[in-house]
This record gives C-alpha cells, sequence and structure tokens, in this order.
C-alpha cells in the first residue's frame, strides 16, 4: 500500500492528541492571565475632582480632528440629553471619543460627573472578538486599530462591556469603528499624556504608569477617610483597565456596571475556542486516515478478491 | 546686668521685631500674576493682600512652606514645626507640567517617598481658588477669574450652532 501506513496513522494521531491537549489547556490559561506589559501607562479618573467643565472633550475633538460639534463645548445643556426614553445618557460615537455625563446620586450633596471614553482593558474583548485582528494592545497601554482592515463587522462593539466603539454610520461607502485611542499616535507613544489629560483644569485625571497610579488611588483613599468608596474600579475589573476610577458613591450610581466580574471578556469563550485548533488540527488528519484505512480495506479485498479471481482461474487451468 | 544692659537688650529685641515684620511685608506681595500658563484663558491678576485681609492662616494656601506652623491633621505629623523655605511661590513645588515623562519616571524611582500624588500647578491653583470660592460663596465660573483668549473661544467651538436640533433622531 502507498502512503500512510495504519501503524503509522495510529501513532501519529495519538501525537497529535497529545500535543493539543498538552499544548492547548496552558496557552488558554495564558489568554486569561495577562495583567498588563509592566510599563504600560494609565489614567486615574477622580470622580470627586471634575466639575463637568467639557474641556476634555473639547481637547479630544481638536487632537483628533473629529467634526465640529452641534453645540459649543461649554454648554452645560448637553448634560440633559438622554436616548432611549431617558435610560440611557450620553455615549461616545464616532464624532466624539469621549463624553462627560453628569449624575445626581442620592449620597452626593453636590453632581457629579464622570467622563467616558475607552477604558483600554489589559485584555481587551474588541481585541479578542476581532477575526480580522484589526486591534493592538500596545506596550504603552493603549488599545488602538488599524482601520485599514476593519470590515466593519460590529462584532467589537458587541464584545465591549463598557459600550465604547462607536460606528461611523455617516459613511456609506468605507463605514469603520472608531473609538478613544490614548492619543496613542499622536501623544502616548512620544510619552506625552493624552490632550483630555493635558486640558483638565482640576487634575480630575492623573496620567502615569499603570503600576503607579494604583498606588497612587490608594493612597487617596487611605489620607482621605470618608472621601471615597474603598475600591479602585478598574484595578480588577475585567482582567484589569489601563484608566482606573475613583468615586465618593457607589459606581452603579454614576452609571458603571457595579460588579462586571474579574474575568476578562475572552475567558468566557477560551475554553470552547481552545478547542477550535484542535479541532482543525486533528480532525482533517483523523478522517483522512479513517478514509485512507476504509480505501485500504477496500482495496486489500480488491486485491484479495481479484488475487483469488486469479488462483481459481489459475486452478481451473 | 544693669539698667542699661536691660534697655539695649529690650531695644535690640523690639528692633528686631519691628525689621522681621517689616521684611514680612516687604516679601509679601500685594499682588501675584498667574500668568505662567496663559493659552485658552488669560491668567489671573491675584489679589493677595486681599486675601491676606480675609485673615486666614498663611497654611490655607502655602501649607507649611511660610514656617508658620500648619492645620491640616494630614501634614501636621511631619510638618508641625517646619521652618521657612527660601521661596513659597505655587510654581516651587507643584509642576506646570506634572505628567512629563522625565516626571513620571522620577517619581516612580523615588520608592519611599511620600508625596507620590503631587497635583500639577494648573491643579493646585484651581483646587486651592475654586475649593475656597465655593466655601466662601466667592465667584466660580471659569471667566468670573480669567477671561477667555481668541484660542480658548475657537477650542470651545464658541460660535456652534446645533443644526442637526429639529432633526434630532434621538440615537
Amino acid at each position: 500500500m502507498s502512503g500512510i501506513s495504519r501503524r503509522r496513522f495510529l501513532a501519529a494521531s495519538l501525537a497529535g492528541c497529545a500535543a493539543t491537549t498538552l499544548a492547548g489547556p496552558k496557552k488558554a490559561l495564558a489568554a486569561g492571565s495577562f495583567k498588563g506589559y509592566p510599563d504600560g501607562m494609565g489614567v486615574l479618573v477622580d470622580l470627586t475632582r471634575c466639575i463637568g467643565c467639557r474641556s476634555c472633550e473639547a481637547a479630544c475633538n481638536k487632537e483628533q480632528n473629529l467634526p465640529a460639534p452641534d453645540r459649543p463645548f461649554d454648554d452645560k445643556s448637553v448634560f440633559d440629553e438622554t436616548f432611549h426614553g431617558g435610560k440611557q445618557k450620553r455615549r461616545p460615537d464616532e464624532n466624539a471619543y469621549t463624553v462627560v455625563n453628569r449624575y445626581n446620586p442620592d449620597d452626593s450633596d453636590r453632581p457629579l460627573y464622570r467622563k467616558v471614553q475607552c477604558n483600554h482593558c489589559n485584555e481587551p474583548a474588541c481585541l479578542s472578538s476581532c477575526f480580522v485582528n484589526a486591534y493592538t494592545k500596545t506596550k504603552e497601554g493603549a488599545v488602538v486599530y488599524n482601520s485599514k482592515v476593519c470590515v466593519g463587522c460590529r462584532n467589537c462593539m458587541v464584545a465591549c462591556p463598557f459600550n465604547i466603539p462607536g460606528y461611523s454610520y455617516s459613511s456609506a461607502f468605507d463605514p469603520v469603528v472608531k473609538k478613544c485611542i490614548f492619543c496613542h499616535e499622536t501623544r502616548l507613544k512620544n510619552g506625552l499624556p493624552p490632550a483630555c489629560v493635558d486640558v483638565c483644569p482640576q487634575e480630575a485625571l492623573t496620567f502615569g504608569k499603570r503600576k503607579d497610579l494604583i498606588k497612587i488611588g490608594h493612597q487617596r483613599i487611605q489620607t482621605h477617610p470618608g472621601r471615597y468608596l474603598d475600591h479602585l474600579y478598574g484595578e480588577k475589573e475585567l482582567g484589569g483597565t489601563s484608566w482606573m476610577y475613583l468615586s465618593p458613591v457607589a459606581f452603579d450610581e454614576v452609571g458603571f456596571d457595579p460588579n462586571p466580574g474579574n474575568e476578562p471578556i475572552i475567558n468566557n469563550v477560551k475554553d470552547f475556542l481552545g478547542t477550535v485548533p484542535m479541532v482543525l488540527a486533528i480532525w482533517p488528519a483523523m478522517f483522512t486516515g479513517f478514509h485512507l484505512l476504509a480505501k485500504k480495506k477496500e482495496h486489500d479485498e480488491h486485491n484479495h478478491d481479484v488475487e483469488k479471481q486469479h488462483d481459481e482461474e489459475g486452478g481451473d487451468q | 546686668m544693669s539698667a542699661k544692659q536691660i534697655l539695649i537688650t529690650l531695644m535690640m529685641v523690639l528692633a528686631f521685631f519691628a525689621a522681621s515684620s517689616l521684611l514680612l511685608a516687604a516679601e509679601m506681595p500685594e499682588q501675584v500674576s498667574l500668568d505662567s500658563m496663559v493659552a485658552l484663558f488669560d491668567g489671573v491678576e491675584f489679589d493677595h493682600a486681599m486675601h491676606t485681609d480675609l485673615g486666614e492662616d498663611c497654611s490655607a494656601c502655602h501649607h507649611h512652606t511660610t514656617g508658620t506652623g500648619t492645620i491640616d491633621e494630614r501634614c501636621v505629623r511631619c510638618h508641625a514645626d517646619s521652618d521657612e523655605v527660601a521661596t513659597v511661590g505655587c510654581r516651587e513645588c507643584h509642576l506646570a507640567n506634572p505628567f512629563s515623562a522625565e516626571n513620571i519616571n522620577k517619581e516612580a524611582l523615588d520608592r519611599y517617598q511620600f508625596h507620590i500624588d503631587t497635583p500639577g500647578l494648573k491643579a493646585a491653583y484651581h483646587w486651592n481658588c475654586v475649593g475656597c470660592h465655593e466655601e466662601m460663596d466667592g465667584p466660580t465660573e471659569c471667566q468670573d477669574c480669567h477671561a477667555r483668549t481668541p484660542e480658548g473661544d475657537d477650542f470651545y467651538h464658541h460660535d456652534a450652532k446645533d443644526l442637526s436640533a429639529a432633526g434630532k433622531s434621538g440615537h
């Protein structure tokens, strides 16, 4: 018989199985335990400091060359805008990569403001969900994307636990996903803070190495008893985010998902995804083997029959 | 000690106090121009004399740097008896560019430093002024203290018109 022998086929498929089962879980575990690049940058957002001046929105607009706004950036009436029957406050879109919203929590005697933008997860769900690999988590900490390869499938918009990526619905011919990139191209990779941080008059946004910001955040909680909730949002949530938050009130009162869990989104699917390479690698080999074996049997039987016939013919002579 | 000696000592003490208070008055500015960061807004001509007349302790703004003691319980632990420092201007400690790569790396290296979270100059001004103005019912709107520059007008798109308001779909 030409090609694969039965013994070699069995040996090879066993080895393949072993390799996949051994390598599979290890790889999957690694995917869910990335703690971020050691010198990755971040921003600590302190809700007690924000006065809702919207200067960050204006700075973002200028830095990212976004279209002119409908209303001036110092117009506070936008805080009254709601959508979906009053349930939804403003969210970032193709024309604004960051927005500030106002909240009036019961536990606070003054309104609180929360800036919304991409939180630049350590293990971004948008990145995991993108099948053309448009997204990259850079060593500086930014989650950036290559709009040249984006096919506009909007998987990332569904995957993002913070509802961040916007979509250029206005573009008929080349609609792509749009979101905050931490000013990576113009600032971050050159060692500069993003434009929103630079302009903030209150230093509600503190820029630094993520690992230092965690220390600073906990120090603020400790040195100002009663000012903050004892929780640094984003330190652990969803595997950790580069942007983290301090709040004087419960996080659900200022528009956060109070308990998104500490597991990165990819952990929800990694067990399933871990089996995909196995299926792709083993099944073709296995079924080719089965096919060849079946063929061989057929072939052998055929040969046998021919030989038998031949013998019989010979015997007749 | 003779009466003459006592008199001389007394005079010297008096002279010292007079001189030091004169010195203090000379050093303490009537007016301070806070204009090192003018960009979107003009600088502020800060009426220092008017604010010192409000009777607040120097440390209310200057922490422990004026050598007059400090009342903040977080600072007292280390700075109860701190001496007056050479220059007490905000910008001596609060950096105009707190997030420069140089400063971020320096703070990270200094692991034993308590002050790892010193605000930049812009925040120091705003916290000090606005925080107090809120308590004392002083002016708190941006342009109450510093007028916006033409550059600032452009930055905030002051001439933006809501053209889409009529046909707003509501997301």
